[in-house]
């Protein structure tokens, strides 16, 4: 058996990085795909060094939230804070460069490239090198290969993946596949890391790999983590805090014990008719 | 036997990224240059006129088809365009600026189809695939078109053909086959091994990654707008410096209509029966489109006893090279290249493969 | 005759030319809707169904005969690529694909040529390309019969088609598998049939559609370049639209035409080379889904 993850528990003094202040403020978001509300009119916030974890059934729109997070959505009304600036014209690139990183649902990995190259990509905000300097081989362009490699291969570590790291990644199975993502997204250095459903079609085991994984992230470099997880059961052991999304709309924010006695919670869980 | 790795250690990142991490590739590239040196003075002069040179030539352009296509995913069925603009840029820079050294004219022959290629790529940032290769046809049909009817590219000519002028490096003249080769060998030697530099460090994993997935590209802050352009341009600036080497040292007498639709298909079949994403690969593809006629032929001579009537061949050819494109997409989508590291792979092992 | 009627003239030469080109995009459509692939190989498809059936005819078979000798050979075209080109790369992507159909554009083509010859031939369709005489009399316009004549044909085509897909049970099939494979597949319709009589049609289409051409000037290897002028077709009309690509068909015809007419001169000519490719540029600098196309929505 074993031992069941815990971090919830952990005295505010006990972390590495205590918990600080807001760094991402979202106001009354609310994002229509034609008649379709997605999101309708959600307010939250993430702490620094946090785990935030946002859930829902299905459809309802935690993917949507992350999109809208990293600028691939343009929501029709809210604003977003990042640490209490105002967002607007928010793109991925942007998104990117302020230092948030994310994985995706359906892993979106470069599938014609190895699990180092992946992990390297990820460091593309850290390559000032212009195409002159690296095709000639120019001192900045070569150190800094060797600097994202150091990274690379410190994650590479950190994730436990060394044997696979010359393997293209189409070739690995789907649990490592989902590593290697978060490797790329860690590559970045990120203060904010967005996952979504990080679980999603892993066994137990490899569920509590990740979550360990996902915890020794938050511990050892402090990053802060905003999740999406469509089954309650493991993020509740990891999370600092949880929202909960019902039909675009949010239903409950507060810490897990909270959430997990939480009325509505139980009925979109079971399906009450609305 | 000999092509073992064992007390060969990498003991750094630097040492483990190397072109060639193991001392017999490096020995076998340097044996391969010296011989690629070496070779007029055992090849007689059609052998470097009809194959060689051209056959190094294409290989620089089938490199540039392969940056946008292999490497970065934007399928174009416009390099000819980009040749053609290669070519003629280089005729009028020797032909105005008096004294312009050769090699300068070649580089800014590469330089005006890159920045035409930008301008060409520009609808790439909106769409891909089939809607791609149709931008790119507008290119291919705009620049061969403008080429033949705005007279001032060719001098006014009456015939509408130029004479590509004589090549002249530090007062020299060259213009046996043989030094002509070498000149051409000098370049694409550096544009490869250039190219090999940009594909294996950030650069190439900037394209690979626009090519494998687009939206996750960006979100590890990629600008899909630069990255897609700067493919654009570096591809079209080794088709141009093909282009002009082209005209100077292989054609001679250029017409736009040299490079037609035709050519471009040619470029893009080297790339795919050669190997997407890879460098060796536009050179093995080059050298397979360019030999297989002239083996065809030979062949069909062998087989009737007579030449055989070209147009036969032609479409032999044709149907030989599709066949081969439509089995490599089933089979091996990176061609002769992967073939190649198989055989190596195994050689590595050989002869005990367990 | 005044500038107007020349115009009138001119216009009708282009739309009659627009015909033809959303004729090929057409056998391109059909495909498309019912296995998204892009087959560029449709123009080659063209310049094979003519050339077979003039072959035939040839060999000394009547015009009924070869035509429906013709056709069949089409359905055999596309059953082959179906069974050794498409069905081993199912479920590759669009890009792989559309890769695969330009190396069969190639092998079609070739095919064609060690069959029938690579020599310019006479099709005699029983019309002449000629004015027709009561316009040429009452109005000094050249309107060329043959032309009129492809309008109608290409009309009732079009026409068949639409009924076929919207009227019988094969054509609700064919869109039930054109929305979603697996699912047409798990209700019981038979998907290898149905892609196999799509890949018929489209060849019986790209056969009409070379007999058309053919006719004017002549079947020759060259239909292969002009058939390439349906791709900027379709990237105006849209991939999926049947409306979409005889409209934009009639938009590049019409449009090349006047261009070269009118402004073509000033430039030495051959205008109408390229202008379809930069029109569907910028198409696709506006509206990237084509004029009907379905809006494309990328989904993270």
């Amino acid at each position: 058996m074993t031992a069941p993850i815990q971090h919830s528990t952990l005295q505010p003094t006990e972390r590495a990085y205590p918990i600080g202040a807001p760094v991402l403020e979202l106001d009354s978001i609310s994002l229509r795909f034609g008649g379709v509300h997605a999101l309708t009119n959600i307010s939250f916030n993430v702490l620094e060094h946090e785990i935030r974890a946002i859930i829902g059934p299905n459809g309802a729109g935690k993917s949507s939230m992350l999109n809208v997070i990293n600028g691939i959505y343009v929501p029709q009304e809210g604003t977003i804070k990042f640490r209490g600036n105002v967002l607007n014209g928010m793109t991925p690139t942007k998104a990117a460069a302020m230092g948030i990183s994310r994985t995706f649902q359906n892993i979106a990995l470069f599938k014609g490239m190895t699990v180092l190259d992946n992990i390297m990509a990820g460091r593309t905000l850290h390559s000032h090198a212009t195409f002159l300097e690296v095709a000639f081989q120019a001192p900045r362009a070569r150190r800094e290969e060797t600097e994202s490699r150091e990274i690379a291969e410190e994650i590479i570590e950190f994730l436990e993946i060394e044997h696979i790291r010359k393997t293209p990644v189409a070739r690995l199975p789907y649990g490592l596949q989902k590593r290697v993502e978060l490797g790329r997204a860690l590559a970045a250095r990120p203060s904010v890391l967005l996952l979504d459903e990080p679980m999603a079609g892993m066994n137990i085991e490899e569920k509590q790999d990740m979550c360990r994984s996902i915890l020794d992230v938050n511990d050892h470099y402090g990053t802060t983590v905003v999740l999406i997880e469509h089954d309650m059961g493991v993020v509740m052991d990891i999370s600092d805090r949880v929202v909960v999304l019902d039909y675009g709309k949010k239903i409950v924010d507060g810490t897990p014990d909270e959430v997990r006695s939480n009325q509505n919670v139980i009925d979109a869980y079971l399906g009450v008719a609305h | 036997m000999f092509y073992r790795e064992t007390g060969q250690f990498r003991t750094s990142y630097a040492q483990d990224s190397q072109i060639l991490p193991l001392r017999q590739d490096r020995i076998g590239m340097a044996f391969l240059l010296l011989a690629a040196i070496m070779i007029p003075f055992v090849a007689n002069a059609y052998w470097l006129s009809a194959i060689m040179i051209p056959w190094l030539i294409l290989s620089l352009v089938a490199l540039g088809q392969n940056i946008l296509m292999g490497y970065a995913g934007q399928l174009s069925l416009g390099s000819a365009g980009f040749m053609a603009v290669g070519a003629f840029s280089c005729y009028n820079f020797i032909l105005r600026i008096d004294g312009i050294p050769f090699i300068v004219a070649v580089i800014l022959s590469g330089v005006c189809a890159a920045l035409v290629g930008i301008v060409f790529g520009l609808p790439s940032l909106r769409i891909r695939g089939l809607y791609l290769a149709v931008a790119t046809l507008a290119s291919q049909f705009f620049i061969v078109w403008s080429l033949d009817k705005f007279g001032w590219f060719k001098n006014y000519d009456p015939s509408g053909v130029i004479t590509a002028q004589k090549i002249v490096i530090m007062g020299y003249t060259l213009d046996t086959p043989a030094q002509k080769y070498w000149v051409v060998l000098g370049i694409v030697a550096v544009l490869a091994l250039l190219a090999k530099n940009m594909a294996r460090g950030s650069v190439g994993r900037g394209w690979m990654a626009v090519r494998d997935m687009d939206v996750a590209a960006e979100v590890t802050g990629l600008s899909l707008l630069r990255t897609k352009l700067q493919a654009f341009a570096i591809s079209s600036f080794y088709c141009g410096v093909g282009g002009a080497l082209f005209a100077f040292a292989y054609l001679q007498t250029v017409e736009p209509s040299a490079f037609t639709i035709d050519l471009s298909f040619r470029i893009l079949f080297m790339v795919i029966i050669g190997g997407l994403g890879t460098i060796i690969g536009s050179f093995l593809g080059a050298g397979f489109i360019l030999l297989v006629p002239i083996f065809m032929n030979i062949f069909f001579h062998g087989l009737f006893g007579h030449a055989v009537d070209a147009s036969i061949i032609s479409a032999s050819e044709q149907v030989l090279f599709g066949v081969m494109i439509i089995s490599f997409m089933i089979f091996e989508p990176l061609g002769l290249a992967r073939l190649w590291q198989l055989t190596k792979e195994r050689l590595r092992l050989w002869p005990f493969k367990h | 005759m005044t500038g107007f009627l020349f115009f009138i003239e001119v216009l009708v030469g282009g739309l009659l030319s627009g015909v033809m080109y959303a004729l090929v995009a057409l056998g391109f459509v059909l495909i498309y809707k019912a296995s998204s692939v892009f087959n560029f190989a449709q123009g080659a498809m063209v310049l094979f169904a003519v050339l077979s059936f003039v072959g035939i005819m040839e060999l000394g078979l009547p015009f009924w005969a070869a035509l429906l000798a013709a056709i069949g050979l089409m359905v055999l075209v596309g059953m082959a690529t179906e069974r050794f080109v498409l069905r081993p790369l199912v479920s590759q992507n669009e890009d792989t694909l559309l890769m695969a159909t330009i190396g069969l554009t190639f092998v079609i083509e070739g095919v064609a040529q060690l069959a029938w010859g690579v020599d310019v031939r006479n099709l005699d369709l029983g019309i002449r390309d000629e004015p027709i005489g009561w316009v040429m009399d009452k109005t000094g316009m050249l309107i060329s019969q043959l032309d009129i004549m492809a309008g109608i044909v290409a009309g009732a085509m079009v026409t068949a088609l639409a009924l076929l897909f919207s009227r019988t049970k094969i054509g609700r099939g064919l869109r039930a598998v054109a929305d979603d494979h697996t699912a047409a597949l798990s209700i019981g319709i038979p998907l290898k049939h149905i892609w196999m009589l799509v890949w018929a049609t489209a060849g019986v289409v790209a056969l009409v559609a070379g007999m058309l051409w053919g006719a004017r000037s002549g079947v020759q290897f060259a239909l292969v370049w002009v058939a390439l002028k349906a791709l900027p077709v379709l990237i105006i009309g849209g991939f999926t639209s049947i409306p979409g690509v005889i409209i934009a068909g009639l938009l590049v015809g019409a449009s090349e035409k006047t261009i070269e007419v009118y402004f073509g001169p000033y430039f030495g000519g051959g205008v109408e080379v390229w202008f379809p490719y930069v029109l569907a540029v910028f198409f696709l600098l506006i509206r990237p889904e084509g004029l009907f196309g379905e809006k494309i929505i990328r989904r993270v």
